[in-house]
């Protein structure tokens, strides 16, 4: 492959992992061990790391073990593959941030049966060599941090009057009623299915247009 | 603790598990099939009635495997890995006897049982039961509670989806994103609830 056409491709998988086939407005998969800790921007970022570290290095690893892992048992081969690096992830977390380790509790751990990183895995990983596969499983996981990043930092502000713990102006004052539903459960589905139904209808658009 | 006590917590375990702590609609655990499987009641009760008995028996056996073989041996870790090979096995197994034993409930539940190794809320019920600490008899309430819990949601949510077949719903917001929404106000009236357990 010469230089030129490597370039096209790296941009391809960005632009694919970030917009056009992000997983979560084209997919909506996913969302499960995420969304449960999107009332905190705090949390969110060291989630969305967390996802990051997990989805770029397993598919990796993937795709590395493709010629050695027998057909039939490739499920769990990549599922014990994920696992690991969650574990890595949990240990580290636990030594040198255990409040935040309390925070999140068990979501963490369920990153593990976050269909993305499998999907993702099987889907890509499993037949791309490891550089690709790697960028592609990062830029997978920072299209879908985005999408939570949003919907974290409008229930943090609505819902607290305040961004990753500072206070925000306007909302942190008496004038602005918080909208306490925003930090709580219903405030996530709400949030989320309006920003599904916002990037839907851009991209129902413009699969029209050329029509 | 006696076990009178025990039976006591475990019944009001399960009942915050089945309305004010739904396992679905408060921890969003469980949410794939949610919106993917529940465009049907037929498909929802099936896959439910799964969630129920595959939930309950592996809470129980990650309890004891993590009572007895991890805390020993000093590898709390180590349980991601050993509760998802578990999981898989048990749902394998069952799979297999239930193929062998009773071919009715197989065609019923069959297609189901593989889907559900992937759901986050059997993973998500064995974790919580770590962090809470729960007791072996709790525990068997807390894994009938979420798994009833779960059942109730995506069968109102099925419920629901199949009046709205026929609605005229804007394009962007068709599908997942309707099912959000509904999500949302379900988890709403969900939340309704939380008086019935006062004082706990």
């Amino acid at each position: 492959m010469s230089p030129m056409q490597t370039e096209s491709t790296q941009r391809k998988i960005i632009m694919e992992g970030l917009w056009r086939n992000n997983p979560i407005f084209k997919q909506v998969l996913g969302i499960c061990s995420t969304l449960a800790v999107t009332n905190l921007v705090m949390n969110t970022i060291v989630m969305c790391a967390a996802l990051v570290f997990t989805l770029a290095l397993s598919s990796m690893t993937v795709s590395i073990l493709r010629g050695y892992t027998p057909r039939n048992i490739r499920m769990m081969v990549e599922t014990l593959i994920i696992a690991f690096y969650v574990i890595i992830v949990d240990v580290l977390l636990k030594a040198y941030w255990p409040q935040m380790s309390t925070n999140l509790g068990p979501y963490v751990g369920l990153i593990i049966t976050n269909c993305i990183v499998m999907g993702r895995c099987e889907a890509y990983g499993n037949s791309n060599p490891p550089g690709v596969a790697f960028l592609d499983g990062a830029f997978n996981a920072l299209g879908y941090s985005f999408v939570l990043l949003i919907i974290a930092t409008f229930r943090e502000i609505l819902g607290m009057g305040t961004f990753a713990g500072l206070a925000v102006p306007y909302f942190s004052s008496p004038a602005w009623d918080k909208w306490i539903i925003m930090v709580m459960p219903p405030g996530a589905f709400f949030m989320l299915g309006i920003v599904v139904w916002i990037f839907r209808s851009i991209q129902v658009e413009k699969e029209d247009k050329p029509k | 603790m006696n076990v009178g006590a025990e039976i006591q917590q475990a019944f009001v375990v399960c009942i915050s598990a089945v309305f004010t702590q739904n396992i679905l609609l408060a921890y969003f655990l469980g949410l794939c099939p949610f919106i993917g499987v529940s465009r049907e009641i037929k498909t929802a009760f099936g896959l439910g009635l799964a969630v129920i008995f595959v939930l309950t028996a592996t809470v129980m056996l990650n309890w004891l495997a993590y009572r007895y073989v991890l805390e020993p041996l000093g590898l709390e870790f180590f349980r991601f890995i050993l509760f998802i090979i578990i999981i898989a096995a048990f749902v394998q197994f069952t799979e297999m006897a239930i193929e062998r034993f009773s071919p009715f409930l197989y065609q019923k539940l069959g297609v189901f049982l593989p889907l559900i190794t992937v759901n986050c809320a059997i993973l998500g019920a064995s974790l919580f039961m770590v962090i809470r600490n729960y007791s072996f008899i709790v525990t068997i309430g807390w894994g009938l509670g979420s798994g009833t819990g779960w059942f109730l949601a995506i069968m109102a949510m099925a419920g629901i989806r199949q009046r709205l077949a026929h609605e005229r719903i804007p394009r962007g917001l068709q599908g997942p994103g309707i099912t959000l929404i509904i999500a949302g106000l379900m988890a709403l009236a969900f939340i309704g609830f939380t008086g019935v357990l006062q004082g706990r």
